[in-house]
């Protein structure tokens, strides 16, 4: 039986002076999108952001298709195809539309994403390409947030709350395009506070509860019950 | 649960009886002395009452400033006006000067306030420029190659340097007086928390802008008075010797050397700067490019600086400044967190 | 009418200081004190490399440039990256003991006197435009001005170094996440302002001379410049230059020792009534 593609075992994380992660179990295989929620602060971004090289953690606690990968530079991790969409975008600035999702491909990772093909999939973005960053409204920045990070040509795709401040419109506008994302077999990771959303698109789901896992399994399968006693650790 | 405050410590009380006790016997030292030593003390002590300030200003008040030298010289230049021409004696010119530089840092902080960061810490600079080329062209006090302290010519050699140590040794006293007031009082503690985190402060209700304009201000006095005071000593003054940027160098060293954001920190720096100036300023060029060399191996590898240092190691903090929140009925599950100080914030 | 010349030819060179310190400064936020006193350690090491190339200056010009853009990489790399980070002073201090250590190194190297590379014929080479009559020398140091910032800029706009320094500059945490690697592309962008630091310091020694404690000075000038013309922009810095060597050639004109008092009056002239500079770049 070969590696899951991620996986973290015993996660701790302390961001600042503070711990925020307690011993995070979680595994997922290639092709899944597996969801995580809770509440503010219960370590969700924490742990993106362990898997990301962002915040130091254990060698072995993180491991991607079996090898030890916490605590490697960001760089490293998404040149083994590990890519993040951040919370709050994170658009640069100085950057147009177009050169932000060519600096997504600044890894430069064989596979089939390419500004063409983002194009077909976000047709404004094209209409555009030539604006700064910043200058596109909420749900379009998410969509250039999305690019860049599919620039790399992923395996797994973390997105960190990407519904923040989007109206619901936009947010389905935005889900809508996951499918198409994840046809080829892209793995996906969704950060959610909305956990409709979130139990939605994914097979999967955790949901986390001040550093802990309070509940984990089929996405389907939780009454709303007991998904609010795990968000709230009632 | 009851709160108490820590102010202080055992250490620190007793070594505000040391300092006292170092104080009066110093003050005995023209009987028993060499004038040679009494003038040395001055010249340090300026050295020294300059780098506290810029300590404050880049330690406390999070502004590093390479210009300082502009008050200081501004302070001479006062005080060698007041006594040449007004006729003021120029001891007590010192004060009097310190407070026109104090002024002074009023109009020059709307220019420089202006800009932040590295760009602040050179426009400091070219401000202190302007001064040194304004003043180098008014005749009336020697232009670009200086002049002399007339007013202190009635007095015997003896009686000048004995009056001058003393007033020196008043000088810092003061200083030191007036900065650890200041940063044990309400305006202190907020200013430490500006430098912890000025958003966080802001929050808070702390007014920045006035705080970093007041620190600018106490600065500026500082620099003054030990402006006044060099030129005291001095006799002769020229806007070389009174706006060098080299006086910034020295403080910097000083205060590296002795760790930044800590009182003792120019204290300790100025002991061992008198020390290697003794030992090694023969050595000119060489010399000037070690104390180079120090300070940036010092901010690389060793930012606490030696007080830092000794805080650590010994647990002992001559000067504190702080306050440590200890709750009095509840035992300690962890070791109290103190205010974080400025290099546990830079690590 | 000649003053506007002269300034603006004096202004090509000022150009030639300030563009590597708006760089350093534009790419990592690093203020770098010490850049007179590199400025100057390069107008020495073109001097000293001067007979090996029997005073042929184009060709010691052209091997001094790809020896400070290595200098540049591998001060940056050990030295400089550790000072960066949201606290200004590490990096103040740092470079600030830097400028120390040269100007005694250059002093104990070569002694307090002034030093310049032979020009020969250029030094007195004139060129007839317009009615007047303009230096051949300071016309080719406001071409390479003009060359060094148009070619900035493009490089800054158009290439994919350019795009890693902004976004670098933008958030270099996401830029890390992009794969950039921040500790090698600071390195690149201060060997770039190395090259032209370079430049600048053969222009210098060509042009007058150069003295171990002559950096300060060069430093203000460039840190004038900049802020005249606004930061955020190398056009800006260009027009902040050509104002500050217009200022000081006006206040020349006046009374020989105003020149340099007249430049620092205009410029916190600038910083009173525009703070942001001439040409501010407002970011997104």
């Amino acid at each position: 039986m070969s590696a899951p593609l991620l996986q973290t075992v015993a996660l701790e994380a302390r961001y600042g002076d503070a711990q925020a992660l307690f011993g995070i179990d979680l595994s997922m295989e290639a092709g899944e999108t597996v969801a995580i929620i809770g509440a503010n602060g219960a370590g969700k971004s924490t742990f993106l952001k362990a898997l990301t090289g962002l915040v130091a953690v254990a060698a072995d606690s993180v491991r991607i298709d079996g090898r030890a990968s916490g605590g490697l530079a960001p760089g490293d991790i998404v040149r083994q195809g590990v890519a993040m969409v951040p919370e709050g975008r994170r658009l640069f600035p100085s950057l147009s539309v177009e050169e932000n999702l060519l600096m997504g491909g600044y890894a430069r990772r064989p596979g089939p994403w390419n500004l063409r093909r983002l194009y077909a999939m976000f047709p404004i973005l094209a209409e555009k390409r030539r604006q700064p960053g910043t200058a596109l409204s909420g749900g379009q920045q998410q969509m250039v947030a999305i690019g860049r990070a599919l620039m790399s040509n992923p395996r797994l795709l973390l997105c960190d709350e990407i519904s923040l401040g989007l109206a619901p419109i936009v947010i389905k506008e935005i889900y809508d395009a996951l499918p198409a994302i994840t046809a080829e077999g892209m793995s996906v990771v969704v950060v959610e506070q909305d956990v409709m959303v979130a139990q939605r698109v994914s097979q999967r789901l955790y949901c986390f509860q001040e550093g802990r896992v309070s509940l984990q399994g089929a996405s389907d399968g939780f009454t709303r019950e007991q998904i609010s006693a795990a968000y709230f650790g009632v | 649960m009851n709160a108490i405050v820590i102010r202080g410590s055992g250490a620190a009380r007793a070594s505000g009886w040391l300092a006292a006790g170092l104080v009066v016997a110093a003050a005995t030292l023209p009987w028993w002395g060499e004038p040679a030593w009494m003038r040395e003390f001055v010249e340090i002590a300026c050295y020294f009452i300059f780098a506290m300030m810029w300590n404050l200003l880049a330690g406390y008040g999070g502004m590093v400033s390479v210009g300082q030298q502009a008050f200081l010289g501004l302070g001479g230049y006062v005080m060698l006006s007041l006594g040449n021409f007004l006729g003021v004696n120029p001891f007590l010119a010192i004060p009097l000067a310190a407070l026109v530089a104090a002024l002074a840092a009023l109009p020059v902080s709307r220019l420089a306030f202006r800009l932040q960061g590295g760009y602040f810490a050179i426009g400091t600079w070219v401000i202190a420029e302007v001064f040194r080329l304004s003043i180098a062209n008014v005749p009336a006090v020697g232009g670009g190659s200086g002049t002399s302290l007339t007013a202190l010519r009635g007095m015997s050699r003896g009686m000048r340097e004995n009056t001058t140590y003393w007033v020196a040794l008043a000088c810092v006293v003061v200083a030191l007086a007036l900065v650890y007031a200041f940063l044990r009082s309400k305006q202190g503690l907020a200013l430490q928390a500006i430098r912890d985190s000025e958003v966080a402060a802001e929050s808070q209700g702390v007014d920045v802008a006035r705080l970093k304009l007041a620190v600018y201000v106490v600065a500026a006095f500082g620099c003054g008075m030990a402006g006044a005071l060099y030129f005291v000593s001095a006799i002769r003054i020229s806007p070389d010797a009174a706006f060098s940027v080299n006086w910034t160098a020295f403080a910097i060293f000083i205060v590296m050397i002795g760790g930044i954001g800590r009182l003792e920190g120019p204290i300790i720096g100025a002991l061992v700067f008198w020390a290697l100036n003794k030992f090694f300023a023969d050595y000119g060029t060489w010399y000037q490019l070690g104390l180079g060399v120090l300070a940036v191996l010092m901010t690389l590898y060793f930012r606490e600086g030696l007080g830092g240092f000794l805080h650590r190691r010994l647990g002992v903090e001559l000067l504190p400044t702080r306050r440590i929140l200890q709750s009095a009925g509840t035992p300690a599950a962890t070791p109290p967190a103190p205010t974080l100080t400025l290099k546990e914030t830079l690590r | 009418m000649d003053i506007l010349i002269q300034g603006l030819l004096l202004g090509g060179l000022y150009c030639l200081f300030s563009l590597g310190l708006s760089l350093m400064f534009g790419v990592m936020r690093l203020t770098n004190i010490a850049q007179g006193d590199f400025i100057i350690a390069a107008g020495f090491a073109a001097v000293s490399l001067a007979p090996l190339f029997d005073g042929q200056l184009l060709l010691t010009g052209l091997a001094l440039l790809p020896l400070a853009f290595a200098a540049g990489y591998l001060v940056q790399r050990s030295l400089l990256n550790r000072t960066l980070g949201k606290d200004p002073l590490p990096s103040l201090v740092v470079t600030f003991g830097l400028s120390i250590v040269i100007q005694n190194l250059l002093q104990e190297l070569y002694s307090a006197n002034p030093r310049a590379l032979e020009v020969g014929a250029l030094s007195t080479d004139n060129l007839a435009l317009g009615g007047t009559v303009v230096g051949t020398l300071p016309l080719l140091i406001l071409l390479a001005a003009l060359l060094a910032t148009a070619g900035l800029q493009l490089l800054f706009a158009r290439t994919a170094i350019g795009r890693a320094f902004r976004a670098v500059s933008d958030d270099r945490e996401v830029a890390e996440l992009m794969g950039l690697r921040a500790s090698r592309v600071y390195a690149t962008a201060t060997a770039l302002a190395f090259a032209l630091i370079a430049l600048a310091g053969v222009f210098q020694a060509m042009r007058t001379t150069v003295a171990p404690s002559d950096g300060p000075m060069l430093l203000l000038f460039a840190f004038e410049a900049v802020i005249i013309g606004g930061m955020g922009s190398f056009w800006g810095t260009f027009v902040g230059a050509m104002a500050l060597g217009l200022s000081q050639q006006a206040g020349f004109s006046l009374d020989p020792g105003w020149g340099v008092w007249f430049g620092h009056l205009v410029f916190l002239a600038v910083l009173l009534l525009r703070p942001n500079g001439l040409f501010p770049k407002t970011r997104g």
